[in-house]
C-alpha cells in the first residue's frame, strides 16, 4: 500500500471539460500517447482471429485465391474478358489483394465500433483508435496475401521492372484509402444504425466500378477521368502498373486524381469521425 | 485554478434526447425522409426529437485527497455526472477542470475478451484503462495475487466462474494508480466476501491520499469511506455536507414514500438475470401499505419477485439499518432449517417472500429497509440496500409515561419484577 500512498507531483495536465461547437482539431499526441491501445487491440483482434479458425492464416490466403480461381475461370476463361495481355489470373489476384484488404477493413472497422461499444461507453480513450487498430489487424492478411502474389509472379515468370519502385506509393495509397473510408463507415454506423445493412450492398458495388475484374483501359478514354474518381481505380491500376508492368494508356493524371480523392477522404473522414466521436458513448 | 482543487466543475448540464422505445435509433432512413419533408425544421432543430436535461446546473469543487460521495436515486444523474468527469460523454453545457490522470472503475472488465487467456486480458484491460506497458509488467504479480487466479493465469477467462472473472477484473482496476478515481457501483456485483475485499481496497486508495469521486446506493460504504457527499435529485444538485450529514438528508428526503417500492424494468441491470425484483412493502397490523408503524404491532414485510430461470440455493435476505447506517439485524427467508431443505431450488415463477417482525421489537425513529438476492458465496444477484423507508413511532410503548426519548435501537418490553424484601 506504500505505493497508493506516494504523492501524486503537482506538474500533471489540466483537463478541461466543455461542449464542443464547430469543427474538432484532430489531437495527434494524444493518438501518439495511446500508441500502447492501438498496439494492444491490434495484437488482441489477431490473436483471438488466430484462435478461433484453425484455418488461420490459410484463411487470409484462400479468399482473395478462391475468388482469383473463380473470376479467372467466369470472367477470364467464359467471358474473355481483356487483361491488358497478362494471364488472366495473375491480373486478377494482382487487383484482389487491394480490393480484399479494402473491403475487409470496411467491414471490420465499421464492425469494431459496434463490438466495442461497451468500452466506448464506459471508458475514455480517443476513439479513432478502435477502427484503426481493426484495419491494422487486417494489415496481416493483406501482407500474407502480397506474399502469394510475389509467388504468382515467379509461376507466371513475370519480371518486375524498374516501376517496382513505385509499389510503396501504392501500398500507402491502399492503407489511406482503406483508413479514409472506414473512418467514415464507422461513424456513419453508430450514428445510422441501418447503415450497417448498407454495408455489404456498398461493398460490392464499389467492385463492380473499380477495376479489379476488367482492366481500366476497357474504359472509354473521355470517361476515364470519372472512372478515377474513385480512389480504388488508382490503387489497383497503381499495383498492376507497379507490378506486372502494364502497358498503361492510364495517365498519370488520374492516379493524381485517385490520390487526392483519397487524401480528402482521409482527411474528411478524421474530421468527421473527431466531429461525431463526442456523441458516440451516448449512441450505442 | 486552485493547485489544490483538483477537480472543479462550473454549471455542467446534460441533455439528452428522448427516443420513444420503438424507435431508439436514429437511422439514415428516418433522417434522408425527414430531411426532405420538412428542410426547416430540421435546420432550426437538427434532431426533431424531445429533449430533457438529465443533469443541470451542476457546480462543485473537490480539494486533493477528498473522497466525495455522490448519492441519490436511480436516474438522479449519477452515472451521468460521473460520465461526463471521465470524459466518455461530453456536457451540453457548462465547464469543468481536471487536474491529472483519472481513472476509472465504471463497470469492471470493460473490454475483457473471453478468449483471451487471463494474462492477456490483464495487459489488454490495463491498456484500456489507461496503464503503460511498463506499468503492467511491474504490478503483474500483484495484480495477480490479488485476484487469486495464479493456477488459471493461462485458461481463456471464457472458463472461469463469474467470481474468478470479477476477482480478476476488479483486480486490474484495483491497481489503476491515477491521481483520481473514479468509482460507480463496483461493489455492487460479487460474493460477500469479495465486496469486503473490494470496499477494503477502496479504503486503502481513500486513505492513501488520492482523491475519489465515489457513487453508490450504499450507505454504510458512503459513510464509511466518504468526508462529504453532493446529492442529486432529478438532475439536480440539492445538497452538499458532510456525509453524515448528507446521508441523513437523502434517507429522510429521497425515498419511495407510502411504505412501498416498485421496480419497474428500466431501473433493474441485466446482471440481476434471472432474477427480477418486482416490489417491497411494508404492512401494519391491518395489513394497510404504510410507512408509519407502531413499535407496540407486529410489522409484515413482503418482497415480490420473478425468476424468470430456476435459481438453486437462492435466499432473500432483510436487512434493517437505522439512518445512521447501523445494522439492526440482518435476516433470511431460509434460515429455518426446514424452510431452507424444502426450497433449495427455487422453479422459476412468481414469488412472495413474507416475514413478520414482531410486536415491541422498535424504537421510535426512522429505519431503512434494504433487500436483496443471493445464493451464499457464489452470487449476490439483486440488492438494494435502501428500498423503503419506515417511520415507528411508539404510542402505547412501555414507559411512554415518561414523555422522553429513550436511548437504543430497539424498544422491547421485558419481564420485570419488582420485590420488596
Amino acid at each position: 500500500m506504500n505505493e497508493l500512498a506516494k504523492q501524486p507531483d503537482l506538474t500533471e495536465e489540466v483537463v478541461s471539460i466543455h461542449p464542443i461547437k464547430g469543427l474538432v482539431g484532430i489531437n495527434l499526441k494524444e493518438i501518439w500517447r495511446y500508441r500502447e491501445l492501438i498496439y494492444f487491440l491490434t495484437w488482441r483482434d489477431l490473436k483471438v482471429r488466430y484462435k478461433q479458425s484453425v484455418l488461420g492464416v490459410l484463411w487470409a490466403i484462400l479468399q482473395p485465391l478462391m475468388t482469383m480461381v473463380v473470376f479467372s475461370i467466369f470472367f477470364g476463361g467464359l467471358a474473355h474478358i481483356p487483361s491488358d495481355g497478362i494471364p488472366y489470373p495473375i491480373f486478377s489476384y494482382t487487383a484482389l489483394v487491394p480490393w480484399t484488404f479494402f473491403a475487409g477493413a470496411l467491414n471490420v472497422s465499421a464492425r469494431s465500433m459496434l463490438t466495442s461499444g461497451n468500452m466506448i461507453s464506459k471508458i475514455y480513450f480517443p476513439r479513432i483508435i478502435v477502427p484503426f487498430s481493426s484495419i491494422i489487424a487486417n494489415l496481416v492478411d493483406f501482407f500474407i496475401a502480397f506474399v502469394i502474389l510475389i509467388v504468382m509472379m515467379f509461376v507466371y515468370h513475370i519480371v518486375p521492372t524498374i516501376n517496382m519502385l513505385w509499389l510503396p506509393v501504392f501500398l500507402l495509397m491502399s492503407i489511406i484509402t482503406a483508413m479514409a473510408v472506414g473512418l467514415w463507415f464507422s461513424a456513419l454506423v453508430v450514428m445510422y444504425r441501418d447503415f450497417g445493412y448498407l454495408l455489404g450492398f456498398i461493398a460490392t458495388f464499389w467492385q463492380y466500378v473499380s477495376p479489379v475484374i476488367y482492366s481500366a483501359s476497357l474504359i472509354p478514354a473521355k470517361w476515364r477521368l470519372l472512372f478515377s474518381l474513385n480512389p480504388m481505380t488508382g490503387v489497383i491500376e497503381g499495383f498492376r502498373w507497379a507490378l506486372l508492368g502494364t502497358a498503361l494508356d492510364v495517365t498519370p493524371l488520374m492516379f493524381i486524381l485517385s490520390g487526392a480523392i483519397s487524401v480528402i477522404l482521409f482527411v474528411s473522414g478524421m474530421f468527421y469521425f473527431k466531429r461525431m466521436e463526442r456523441v458516440f458513448a451516448d449512441m450505442l | 485554478m486552485d493547485k489544490n482543487k483538483v477537480v472543479s466543475v462550473e454549471n455542467i448540464g446534460k441533455q439528452y434526447k428522448i427516443f420513444s422505445e420503438v424507435n431508439r435509433y436514429m437511422t439514415l432512413r428516418d433522417k434522408i425522409v425527414e430531411t426532405i419533408k420538412s428542410p426547416f425544421k430540421m435546420m432550426l432543430n437538427p434532431t426533431g426529437s424531445e429533449t430533457f436535461w438529465a443533469l443541470r446546473n451542476i457546480s462543485f469543487d473537490v480539494d486533493r485527497g477528498m473522497v466525495l460521495g455522490i448519492i441519490g436515486k436511480n436516474g438522479a444523474g449519477k452515472s451521468t455526472l460521473l460520465k461526463i468527469l471521465s470524459r466518455v460523454v461530453e456536457p451540453t453545457e457548462g465547464h469543468a477542470e481536471i487536474r491529472g490522470r483519472v481513472g476509472t472503475l465504471l463497470e469492471v472488465g470493460t473490454g475483457f475478451h473471453p478468449e483471451l487467456t487471463g494474462r492477456e486480458n490483464i495487459y489488454l484491460n490495463g491498456a484500456i484503462l489507461g496503464m503503460k506497458r511498463a506499468e503492467i509488467d511491474r504490478k503483474f504479480d500483484e495484480i495477480v495475487a490479488f485476484s487469486e487466479i495464479e493456477q488459471f493465469l493461462d485458461t481463456p477467462v471464457k472458463r472461469y466462474s463469474s467470481g474468478m472473472y470479477m476477482r480478476l477484473a476488479f483486480s486490474v482496476s484495483a491497481h489503476l494508480e491515477p491521481e483520481i478515481l473514479i468509482v460507480d457501483e463496483v461493489l455492487a456485483v460479487g460474493d460477500a466476501e469479495f465486496q469486503k475485499k473490494c470496499l477494503g481496497k477502496m479504503s486503502d486508495v481513500a486513505s492513501g491520499g488520492r482523491t475519489v469521486l465515489f457513487v453508490s446506493h450504499n450507505m454504510s460504504a458512503v459513510l464509511r469511506l466518504t468526508n462529504e457527499c453532493i446529492i442529486l435529485e432529478h438532475g439536480k444538485m440539492v445538497q452538499r455536507a458532510r456525509s453524515q450529514e448528507a446521508v441523513d438528508y437523502y434517507l429522510s428526503h429521497d425515498y419511495e414514500q407510502g411504505g412501498e417500492r416498485r421496480w419497474n424494468s428500466e431501473e433493474i441491470a441485466s446482471a440481476t438475470k434471472p432474477f427480477r425484483p418486482i416490489l417491497l412493502r411494508v404492512l401494519n397490523q391491518q395489513k394497510v401499505v404504510t410507512d408509519s408503524l407502531r413499535s407496540t404491532e407486529p410489522i409484515t414485510v413482503e418482497f415480490e419477485y420473478e425468476l424468470e430461470a430456476p435459481i438453486t440455493g437462492m435466499r432473500i435476505g432483510i436487512y434493517l439499518a437505522t439512518t445512521r447506517g447501523e445494522f439492526v439485524f440482518t435476516s433470511f427467508d431460509t434460515d429455518d432449517t426446514e424452510r431452507f431443505n424444502e426450497h433449495s431450488e427455487r422453479k422459476s415463477g412468481h414469488y412472495i417472500s413474507r416475514c413478520t417482525l414482531p410486536s415491541d421489537l422498535l424504537n421510535e425513529g426512522r429505519y431503512v429497509l434494504g433487500v436483496n438476492a443471493s445464493v451464499f458465496k457464489v452470487n449476490s444477484y439483486f440488492s438494494d440496500q435502501n428500498a423503503v423507508i419506515i417511520n415507528v413511532n411508539t404510542s402505547g410503548a412501555p414507559g411512554m409515561q415518561w414523555a422522553e426519548p429513550r436511548q437504543g435501537v430497539i424498544r422491547p418490553r421485558f419481564e420485570w419484577e419488582i420485590i420488596r424484601k
